[in-house]
């Protein structure tokens, strides 16, 4: 208990372990992105304002710029890398490419996590539970709206025209 | 990127908590994180030592008594809140954590984080006043219990002093509440915030955000408008000028939206 400025941790990232020594002022986006090579998860604002650095721990949709490596010791995570099995698209990414709902593509790890987190809990949401959701993940691209019919498509719903 | 070094500690217990804070100077609670890790990142806040309360499962949860009376715990989340059955015997408390930043930060920050950090513009504060909350915090002499409207001291700073941590929060039965805001953005930064509650009997009890470093409380000689907003006149707010919105507008919105508290409390306890 005493305070100590490293530690090592064990977290496991989509099914793999790791252990790893830490320093305790490290974010938890540059442990998965620097110490991992898990580079999927973005670094945007590194304010808690743009969400592409969203991942799941142990299910849970948080921004990893605002969470300590150390934190999330003993957690399972899921980044985006973790998403469709063996370079096989999920149906949410092969959504997102149907439907153009990426232009530069940084915000989408981010995006892909928070609607992965919207259809685990929610399979059929509306438009409005939709936009709700992907409201902690800024695109200054595609103006969101095929972002939405992506989600929409994936969900099994009829898209929005 | 990079912070400032840190230590970092992850007490077992709310004792062990407690017993870190007061054992190093420029010790601080980790909460949720939301607020603190990030004003850590711009070095407006630089700990020496962190004590993570996440884990201390004694500090989360929700309970609602017989008599109607809640208790929530301080590292209860906002959607732990939003989504609790409890919490919806006072329905205003899942409406409001509702419209706090978005997804990933409800699902991590937290009412005692929140109302901890006493950001002038968050929403908890003058909620819980108008509530009536009150507030048990833990020391090292044992444990004691302040009413909301106490508990606010000033900008970032709360009656849960050095060595000191907020472990729960009282909120008394009742469901005659109501909430107004103006944010900047859908779920965004209050420019003004009011919060009204009409259970403590009359006079209503009206808290307004943002105009002060604390929650303004007022208290209106009736529910109707003209009291209101004559409550608040009266009340003499001096709001800060910035970017967003003048003094003036602000004294405005504090009367508009203390108007609309109200009445969306009198709506519901009808």
């Amino acid at each position: 208990m005493t305070p100590e400025t490293s530690r090592t941790i064990a977290v496991e990232v989509n099914g793999v372990s790791y252990e790893r020594e830490v320093e305790t002022r490290k974010l938890l986006i540059h442990f998965l992105r620097d110490d991992l090579d898990l580079t999927g998860s973005h670094v945007g604002c590194d304010t808690g304002n743009c969400g592409a650095c969203s991942v799941l721990v142990d299910g849970v949709l948080l921004k990893s710029c605002m969470l300590l490596a150390v934190q999330a010791d003993g957690a399972s995570i899921q980044t985006v890398e973790g998403l469709g099995d063996d370079g096989e698209l999920d149906a949410l990414q092969q959504a997102f490419s149907d439907h153009h709902a990426l232009q530069c593509g940084y915000c989408t790890p981010g995006m892909l996590m928070s609607a992965t987190w919207l259809l685990e809990r929610n399979p059929r949401p509306s438009e409005e539970e939709i936009r709700r959701a992907i409201q902690g993940n800024i695109c200054r691209c595609t103006g969101y709206v095929n972002i939405v019919r992506a989600i929409q498509a994936a969900s099994g719903q009829e898209v929005s025209e | 990127m990079l912070l400032r070094e840190v230590e970092y500690a992850r007490p077992a217990s709310v004792g062990d908590a407690v017993r870190l804070l007061a054992e190093h100077d420029g010790a601080r609670a980790l909460a949720g994180g939301q607020t603190l890790v990030n004003v850590m990142k711009a070095r407006a806040a630089s700990p020496d030592v962190l004590v993570d309360l996440n884990g201390l499962d004694e500090l989360k949860g929700i309970e609602l008594g017989p008599d109607g009376t809640l208790e929530i715990g301080a590292m209860t989340t906002y959607t732990e809140i939003l989504e609790s059955a409890e919490a919806r015997a006072r329905p205003i408390l899942g409406e409001v954590c509702a419209q706090i930043a978005d997804v990933q930060v409800r699902n991590r920050g937290t009412i005692g984080g929140n109302v901890c950090s006493n950001d002038p513009t968050n929403h908890l504060p003058p909620l819980l006043v108008a509530l009536g909350a009150t507030m048990t915090i833990r020391g090292a002499d044992g444990e004691r219990t302040v009413p909301a409207e106490e508990f606010f001291l000033g900008v970032y700073m709360t009656a849960a002093g050095p060595g000191e941590l907020l472990t729960k929060v009282t909120i008394p039965a009742g469901k005659g509440d109501g909430f107004a805001s103006l944010p900047i953005g859908r779920d965004g930064t209050c420019i003004v915030n009011a919060a009204a509650s009409l259970d403590g009997g009359a006079p209503a009890r009206v808290a307004i955000g943002c105009v002060d470093a604390v929650p303004v409380l007022v208290r209106p000689e009736s529910a109707e408008d003209d009291a209101v907003r004559g409550a608040v006149r009266a009340a003499g707010v001096q709001p800060p000028d910035d970017v967003h919105a003048s003094a003036e507008y602000r004294r405005h919105l504090a009367e508009v939206l203390a108007v609309r508290a109200v009445r969306a409390a009198r709506e519901r306890a009808s």
